[in-house]
């Protein structure tokens, strides 16, 4: 048994072992041991040259990452929220997405975009937003999300594998969660049917998944983890949704043009007439995430919301 | 404000070298020119951005690095993609939108690649390019490499906070860039005393510690001298360099600007500072050009500017159906 947090660790501590190309920068990733210990240990065992500290200046070492890439380095670059890495945004968008397309082909930046995202420790509104949504929007980048123990330990080596940029969402909510590797490597392109059931469909991702299985118990649901958020594979999601007849999109984002909202058009489009009720969300409420514990669990999707969800789509 | 004389005195180079830069200058003069007409003919679209005027510090300073150094530049990069070696048939065909740009067509003017060259582009966010060259840097420094760095960008970028982060980036981990400043006086048309409280370039660089030199930008001599002093430390480890070429742009700063911002006698009296001028003046005064050698150049200079323009029209539009080919690697 191990931890996510483990297997992260695991994961980074191959990367850096396997290939000299492969280092890691960010703020206190070093010495300070990573603000969610994640790479504690490393600058020790791989040096400051290859386990980098940065300043504050996620705009230009996220842009240095890229430029890294662009050198013939494999980078993994490590933003400490996703509410920082607004700071980064314009080298994401402007410079790892579009090098490629815009030189025509000439460029490629392989490089990989750690950071933390979602709620759940009281950490208040600026650092426990979902902007995953925001990421899957540009085309360019490949985003991911690691939701599971075998996720977190390998989805690392497989982005580090990809010759485009990657940026790969961890979840703090799930740092403890502790279980066994059923695997030894973990595609990127592919959803995975976490739960099967016959009832409903739930499709979630990140932190909401154990939220979606404990629901799932309940209600004989299938729950599928998007995993690859961008581009995001229609066809396990429409598998499930034609056996089942029902969905419910379970997303720790803002319900206002997120993620669930594209997902439910897309069934709409494509599965419409094999569909026996509306589809539903369950999104988390249009605020800024709060402090108090109280305030912030009835901000986020929860087990019982689903269920209810589910309950009155099979009403 | 007031304009200093025009570079003049001795040229201290093999006539080779004087010949060469003269000719670097040149060919940008014209291409640039040519853009105009094209753009003006509806065949290049977009924002245009031209180097006018500007010319001696893209010579001189591409003319300091090494075959396989790097470079990144701006949004007003034709001169130094075109002096990096891109031919300027891909250049032109690139403006005309055409497959066979240096880009395929998908960047036109403000985004020239060529990763043969190691020319990074043509970025058109300003500021946007810093963070690139440090990470360029970076990798050289990992591999060992003795590779530099040269980062173009105008004094716009300055107001940037990608600037600040990369200068202080690159004096920190101590790497191989050189940061070549042109300071042509506008951001688009926001004069630098009306956006710094600090309008001394250099001296914002030196707050990281950085070393420093101010040049005057429209001396392709003095330019030359002091990239080659900028590249030498850089290569040899000493950590990146800062370098203000104080210049000029002779044309307005895109294609649809009317120049509200300044006085057509300010132009007027930058003009007679012209790199292009004044340098072969200094070589017909040391006996080592004459008017009629300048013209046979000029008209050579001309015919690569037709063949660049014969080219582009030659050329074939990117099937719609190719629109996302390369947004990501081909399996």
């Amino acid at each position: 048994m191990i931890t996510y947090r483990e297997a992260l660790r695991a994961g980074l501590h191959e990367a850096l072992e396997k290939d000299s190309r492969v280092f890691l920068m960010g703020e206190d990733v070093g010495r300070y041991g990573g603000t969610y210990a994640v790479s504690k240990g490393m600058l020790e065992k791989f040096g400051p040259e290859r386990v980098r500290d940065t300043p504050l200046s996620e705009l230009a070492f996220v842009g240095a990452g890229i430029g890294a890439a662009l050198g013939g380095m494999r980078p993994i670059v490590e933003v400490m929220t996703v509410n920082f890495s607004l700071l980064a945004l314009d080298q994401i968008v402007n410079n790892a997405a579009t090098l490629r397309h815009m030189s025509g082909g000439q460029l490629s930046v392989p490089l990989v975009i750690r950071m933390s995202s979602g709620a759940g420790r009281q950490l208040a509104a600026q650092h426990s937003h979902s902007f995953e949504a925001w990421y899957a929007h540009i085309p360019g980048i490949k985003v991911l999300a690691a939701a599971t123990i075998d996720d977190a330990r390998f989805m690392l080596g497989a982005a580090l594998a990809d010759p485009d940029p990657v940026v790969v969402f961890e979840y703090p909510a799930l740092f403890e969660t502790r279980g066994k590797l059923a695997s030894d490597r973990v595609d990127i392109s592919s959803a995975k049917i976490r739960r099967s059931g016959s009832k409903v469909t739930l499709v979630t991702y990140g932190a909401s998944l154990p939220k979606a299985l404990a629901a799932a118990e309940e209600l004989d649901g299938e729950v599928v983890d998007l995993r690859v958020l961008r581009p995001l594979d229609m066809g396990t999601i429409m598998d499930s949704v034609r056996k089942t007849r029902r969905a419910v999109i379970v997303d720790e984002g803002w319900r206002s043009g997120g993620l669930a909202a594209e997902i439910m058009a897309r069934i709409a489009e494509q599965a419409f007439y094999d569909l026996d009720a509306p589809l539903a969300r369950v999104c988390t409420e249009e605020v800024p995430i709060p402090y108090a514990r109280h305030l912030e669990e009835a901000a986020l999707p929860q087990a019982e919301k689903i269920v209810r969800a589910v309950r009155g789509m099979l009403a | 404000m007031k304009v200093a004389p025009p570079p003049a005195g001795p040229v201290p180079y093999p006539p080779e070298l004087s010949l060469e830069l003269l000719t670097g200058m040149l060919r940008i003069r014209r291409l640039e020119e040519k853009s105009a007409e094209m753009y003006g003919a509806g065949k290049i679209r977009g924002f245009l951005h031209l180097y006018i005027g500007e010319e001696a510090v893209a010579t001189g300073a591409v003319h300091a690095l090494a075959r396989d150094d790097n470079v990144v530049a701006t949004y007003r990069e034709h001169g130094h993609a075109l002096l990096r070696g891109v031919p300027m048939g891909k250049i032109m065909a690139e403006m005309y939108g055409k497959r066979e740009g240096c880009s395929r067509g998908r960047g036109g003017s403000m985004h020239l690649f060529d990763a043969a060259a190691r020319f990074y582009g043509g970025n058109a966010i300003v500021g946007g390019g810093l963070p690139l060259a440090v990470g360029l840097g970076l990798a050289t420094k990992l591999k060992d490499e003795k590779r530099v760095t040269a980062c173009f960008f105008g004094e716009g970028a300055v107001a940037e906070g990608a600037f600040h982060e990369s200068m202080n980036l690159a004096q920190l981990w101590r790497l191989p860039v050189a940061f070549f400043c042109e300071n042509n006086l506008y951001a688009m048309g926001t004069a630098l005393e009306r956006s710094e409280s600090q309008t001394d370039l250099c001296v914002k660089a030196a707050a990281f510690g950085m070393a420093t030199l101010k040049v005057d930008g429209m001396d392709v001599v003095e330019v030359h001298e002091a990239a080659k002093r900028a590249c030498a430390q850089v290569r040899a480890g000493e950590g990146p360099l800062f370098v203000e070429f104080q210049t000029y742009r002779f044309r307005a700063h895109s294609m649809f600007d009317p120049e509200l911002y300044r006085d057509r006698s300010e132009v007027e009296q930058w003009k007679t500072r012209g790199p292009i001028h004044t340098f072969s003046a200094r070589l017909k005064a040391q006996g080592e050009l004459t008017e009629a050698q300048f013209l046979d150049l000029d008209r050579a200079v001309m015919r690569e500017v037709d063949a660049a323009v014969a080219f582009a029209e030659a050329g074939t539009w990117e099937p719609v159906e190719d629109l996302a080919r390369d947004l990501y690697t081909q399996p």
